[in-house]
Parts: structure tokens; sequence; C-alpha cells
């Protein structure tokens, strides 16, 4: 019988998440004894049209990182989704549109003059902008669109599992790997890691205070941090509590607070309005002139409470940004 | 809310989601009513036990879903029924406000008001005011606008004939 075959691709994202599977390190001999991968660019060299080649439903699983933010990354989640028998997104950008997301806070145009013309960096004098289709030497290629809104791979396609993080954690990679390969196949819309707050396995629990009140909020560079107490019992804003577990704590043991990469739990519908209604509710000052003395130390909001998380939140995206198509040069 | 469909542009008339507390502004509105006072009808009533218990989740998911404005009442600073219920609105509602400026929604768009039981004057003129405000905004239209979006995903799907397994994300923009 042949082995599974497995595919791993990736959108808008880092290459973290990629990094994640070569952590596996002696473990990925293991997982390639017993699949065959048909699809990884970042590691190996397979052409699009084998993919198109192959039957539908043929991949057993297909991992996907990266958020959908260009019409090529659209077309590749559809592709693998209709050769996959299962789909999974794979981190945080996959999973809840990440940090690429962000730029649902900005306008299309915005966005691409700042990076092809005002960035300190970028030197374009003729303010060249990648175009959609060129000639060069009688070829005629054609570039991917960008997409006005920053998408999970959710709200392009069907997805069946989810493993979050940013990265995910060997671990977790390491245990949906064991289960799908043994049959054991988790319920549909899934997310491969424990349904508890991160505060649940963070070695500081037994400091956080019972009953807190915030007087003040100091990001991280502003402090020396206690490495063993509680980040909220010193005012520092940690998404723990609103925030999935199952990576270990790493970041709470490296004496950083948790930025929320896991996303919220299966309770939570929207992981920034609930960090916010917690943090906000336990601010000492009764007065609304106190209250935003206190609430300066959260400069921006948006980008604390949904930084892995804009695309799927409530609101989706800044709500009067335009979404009109770009006229293709055609 | 599952009632909710898009207005059309010309009979629109704002819908606001109130949050009113059991205690106070239920009881004002309450009050309002048998005192036969006569204002705009364009607020959705949720009675709530405390204005502590309105989730910031509740006032996106409002707007989500088709509303132009959310109202929250509760009582006045130190009458909390459950002492400090109010105290814990007003801070996230502090935050809660630059978090909605910052994602486009204006500030108009969410009040909140301590109004006892006795004010049912005052539910009058909020209701009154906000309407105002809300018309001079216009709709906020987010059922339309999620709509709009995915009309970029759903063009290149029908292009590449991938379509048919995306469930719909939004339960509004779906109807009709």
């Amino acid at each position: 019988m042949s082995k599974p075959k497995v595919a791993f691709y990736w959108c808008a994202s880092c290459g973290g998440c990629e990094e994640t599977v070569v952590d596996l390190a002696e473990d990925i001999l293991g997982v390639v004894e017993k699949v065959d991968i048909v699809l990884w660019p970042v590691a190996m060299d397979f052409k699009y049209k084998d993919v198109q080649a192959m039957a539908d439903k043929s991949i057993f699983a297909t991992l996907l990182n990266g958020a959908i933010r260009s019409s090529e990354q659209e077309e590749m989640a559809g592709l693998l989704r209709r050769k996959s028998q299962y789909l999974i997104a794979y981190g945080s950008c996959a999973h809840l549109g990440g940090i690429p997301s962000l730029a649902n806070q900005f306008e299309r145009e915005q966005i691409l003059k700042f990076n092809y013309e005002d960035a300190p960096t970028v030197v374009n004098e003729a303010k060249v902008r990648p175009q959609l289709k060129f000639e060069e030497n009688g070829r005629h290629p054609h570039l991917p669109e960008l997409r006005n809104v920053v998408r999970s791979l959710d709200q392009v396609v069907d997805v069946d599992f989810y493993i979050p993080g940013c990265p995910p954690t060997p671990n977790l990679t390491k245990a949906a790997f064991a289960a799908l390969l043994s049959g054991q196949i988790p319920p549909k819309g899934a997310v491969l890691a424990p349904d508890t707050a991160l505060c649940e396995e963070c070695s500081r629990k037994a400091s956080k205070p019972s009953d807190i009140a915030f007087t003040e909020f100091k990001r991280t560079h502003q402090k020396l941090l206690d490495p063993a107490k509680c980040f909220l019992a010193q005012g520092v804003v940690c998404m723990g509590p609103a925030t999935r577990s199952g990576c270990g704590a790493q970041c709470t043991e490296g004496n950083m607070p948790c930025t929320g990469c896991f996303g919220p739990t299966s309770r939570v519908r929207d992981q920034g309005a609930k960090i916010l209604s917690s943090l906000c509710a336990n601010i000492e000052a009764k007065d609304e002139a106190g209250i935003n003395q206190v609430l300066e130390g959260i400069p921006d909001p948006v980008g604390t409470f949904y930084r892995y998380g804009l695309a799927k939140s409530l609101l989706r995206r800044k709500v009067n940004l335009s979404a009109n198509r770009v006229p293709s040069s055609k | 809310m599952s009632e909710l469909t898009p207005p059309s542009p010309a009979a629109w008339t704002p819908r606001i989601i109130a949050f009113f507390c059991n205690w106070c502004t239920y009881t004002a509105a309450d009050l309002a009513g048998v005192s036969r006072l006569k204002y705009a009808s364009t607020t959705r009533v949720i009675r709530l036990m405390c204005s502590g218990r309105v989730d910031p989740q509740f006032i996106l998911d409002a707007f989500r879903q088709g509303a132009d404005g959310v109202l929250i009442g509760g009582c006045h600073p130190g009458d909390c029924h459950y002492v400090e219920g109010n105290y814990k609105m007003l801070r996230r509602f502090q935050l809660l406000k630059r978090l909605l400026k910052d994602l486009g929604i204006a500030e108009q768009r969410v009040r909140l008001e301590w109004i006892s039981a006795a004010e049912g004057e005052r539910v009058k003129t909020v209701v009154n005011e906000m309407t105002a405000q809300i018309k001079a905004l216009g709709p906020l239209g987010m059922p339309q606008a999620f709509a709009t979006w995915d009309q970029e995903v759903s063009e290149l799907a029908r292009r590449t004939g991938d379509a048919g397994e995306v469930e719909s994300q939004e339960p509004v923009a779906a109807a009709k």
C-alpha cells in the first residue's frame, strides 16, 4: 500500500511555520518514513502543474500556513482544497489572519505607496509598481494581484483543522501528525491544542492576583520585568487570560508576556474584545480622567489585542476602507 | 437580531441596539412607557441584569450584524445594585471607544449613559439625540460591507471553478 501523500504550502507568512516543520528535528524522519511529501516549495522542487495533475482528494493532508492576500494564494488554497482530504490551517496567519492581517487597518493603495515609494529604504524614483502583466522578450508573464482584504484560510476555502501558533510548536505538529496517521481523526473544525487559557500552563500562575487593581500599564521596554511574578501583577499587558494554551508558555518562561498567537479558546469569539474586557474591568480608577490616564499605557489597542487575529475578529477590518476591485491591466 | 435585513437606502432609519440594566435604565424605559412619552422607535432594547454584564463582544457583534449604533444604560456611579458593575462598564467603554475609532467606527455610534429608574424623561432625550446623530452619520452597513469585501474571493472562485465549499462567514450578508 502506498504511503499517504502530504503537502506543505505557504501563503502570506514569514517562513517561521516552515521552520517548525524542520524543528521536528530527528522526528521529521519518522514523519517522512510514513508519508510521501508531494509539495513543499520551501524545501523541495515541485511545480504547481504537478499538483494540478493529481486526482482530487489524492493528497491525504495539506498543511497550509500564511494568510491569504493575493489572487495566487487564493488560487492555490482552492487547488489544494480540491486535491486534499484534509486541509489544515497551520499557524496563526492561516488560522486567524496573523500579523499580515494587521494590514486590514489600511487601504491597499496606502500599503502599495508606502512599500514601493515612501518607505525610507526604498529607492524608486520612477515610482515603478508591480504590474499584473508585462512583456519581456516576447514573453507575457503575469504577477498575482494584491487583494484589498487580508484573510484567514477559512475565509477563502473550507478548512478541516487548525494548528495554532506563531509558529506552532513541534510538539503540537507531531501530535497532529500522529493523530491523523493513526486514523484518530479529530472533529471537523477542531483547533488541535488544549481548550484552556494560557495561564493554566504558565509557571507564574501562582502569583496571579485574584483581585487586581491596575494603576498603570507599562510596556515591556519601560520596566524591568520580574522573572517569576505574573505579568498582570506587574501592570504589564499579558494576553494569557484570553489566549489558548498549548505552547508550553515559552514566552512567559522567557520573561516576556503572552502576545496571543494561539488565538482564543472555543468559548471566546473575539479575543481582543475579551482581553479588553478583562483588563479594563480591573482598573483602579473610577472616574473618566483617572481611567484614561491608566489606559494611556495601551497606546495601540488594535495592534496589542488583535496582533494575530484581526482578520478573524468580529469586525475583520477597519470598517470604512474601500473594497473596490482594482482595475486589472488587461 | 436575525430579523435584521439590509435596509433600502430611502426608507432607512437608524437601528440602535440598547443594553439596559435591569435595576435603573430598563425601569426608566418602563417609566417612559407608562408615562406615555413619545420618542424615536429606533432602539431594540436588550435587558441585562447590570451594565457590567455588557461584554464588549456584544457591542462588536451588534455592529457586525447590522446595528447602526449601540446604547448602553446603567445606574449612576455609586448606585449599582452590584456595587461595581457600572464602573467596570465605564472602564471598558473608555478603551472600547478608542478601539472602535481605530477601526473606523464613529464615536457617536456608541454611547454610555447613566439613567436612574426615575429618569424616564432622560431615556426619551438620549434616544432622540442619538437617533438624530446617527441619522446624520448614515447607515454603518457592516453586513453589506462584508458582502462587498467577499466579492474579491467569489470572483476568483468563479473563474477557477474552486467555488462551493466555503460556508458564509457572515450570518446576515447571505440574507436576501
